[in-house]
């Protein structure tokens, strides 16, 4: 163990590589939702991440609400990985990343096509359809995608340069609902899987990374807290720690009680 | 003759930029003259903080804004990036 390294390299000294790029931390997370833009940038501190997503909106032109939030990101320090949220078909979410892409800072993209309003579940259709298109343009595309290999593996096909299965619903903070299927995705895929939605707290995160995932995007998990900057703390050291005891290899699971000091030497026998 | 011919383009093109136009603009009506890029002047907004796109073409080169100018019925959007997740 490298005692002077920082937390993510003592998890892990292979850095996450996703098409070729390296990044040192294997957590993602989003800029929304914060009270503040001060709040944002030390929680984004907190977190360690490199990669932080935005989104793509219309300029308020009666500036009755600045939003833009590249008058506070340091984009020397942050890559800026734009999302297409609230697109709900192939069309609008590519119309999007070309937006994004024209901003002039990377090709690449976290894809979202949504199906429904209530759930924010992925149009998996849609979204193949828009990941093979972006592909085609040059982008690099990022997934967001539900917990089925199938689509997962589609996606993997159609040029995706990395699956984000979600671990539950966006925003729901319900944690990881089904390892066996985020696993299964994890074992079948050779691009990296990045387990993007549900986490709702600290320990949510070490077992999705536990699952050996390559890294996890969150945003209302951190922003939603009672204090943002603290639990964006707790999520760097979770992914920290899931992703040193996944390397680790946990001891087997047994049902009964397996003593741990020795059982002969006792007094008296 | 060919400088008359320049010279007429000319004039037509500095009539083009000064007529004030009926355009929309982020789903909103404008009246607007000139260019793209005076248009985003007009509004107050530094062209490399935001995306353009004109009548559905995204201006992949900023440097491009002063020469498209802005016409009847045209539809404009300005888009930046904000928090998302």
């Amino acid at each position: 163990m490298a005692t002077l390294a920082s937390p993510e390299v003592a998890a892990d000294p292979a850095p996450l590589v996703i098409a070729g790029r390296e990044f040192r931390s294997r957590l993602m997370v989003g800029t929304g939702k914060y009270s503040t833009n001060t709040v944002m940038i030390e929680a984004l501190e907190a977190s360690g991440a490199e990669v932080v997503t935005v989104a793509v909106r219309r300029v308020d032109l009666d500036r009755s609400k600045d939003e833009g939030i590249l008058h506070h990101l340091d984009t020397s320090r942050f890559f800026l990985l734009a999302n297409t949220a609230g697109c709900y078909n192939a069309g609008d979410a590519v119309r999007y990343a070309r937006l994004a892409r024209a901003a002039g800072f990377n090709e690449w993209v976290k894809l979202e096509v949504i199906g429904d309003e209530k759930t924010l579940l992925p149009d998996t259709v849609g979204l193949l359809e828009a990941t093979k298109t972006l592909a085609a343009e040059g982008f690099k595309v990022m997934a967001y995608t539900n917990d089925d290999l199938i689509t997962a593996l589609r996606l993997e096909d159609a040029g995706a340069v990395a699956v984000m299965p979600l671990a539950s619903p966006i925003g729901s903070g319900l944690g990881m609902l089904n390892p066996y299927a985020i696993r299964t995705i994890k074992q079948r895929l050779s691009v990296p899987v990045i387990v993007d939605a549900g986490v709702g707290t600290a320990s949510d995160a070490c077992v999705v990374m536990e699952q050996g995932v390559d890294g996890i995007l969150m945003n209302t998990g951190i922003a939603a807290a009672t204090d943002p900057v603290r639990m964006a703390f707790a999520m760097r050291s979770a992914v920290d720690a899931g992703r040193a005891a996944y390397l680790a290899g946990r001891m087997p699971r047994r049902e009964v009680a397996v003593p741990s000091s020795p059982t002969t030497g006792m007094i008296g026998s | 003759m060919t400088g008359t011919v320049q010279q007429a383009e000319k004039t037509a093109s500095r009539r083009a930029v000064d007529r004030t136009v009926a355009v929309t603009v982020n789903g909103s009506p404008r009246e607007v003259t000139g260019s793209l890029f005076d248009l985003l002047a007009s509004l107050d907004l530094d062209a490399r903080s935001v995306v353009v796109e004109h009548n559905g073409a995204i201006i992949r080169d900023r440097a491009s804004l002063p020469s498209v100018i802005l016409a009847a019925g045209d539809v404009v959007e300005i888009v930046h990036f904000v928090g998302g997740g």
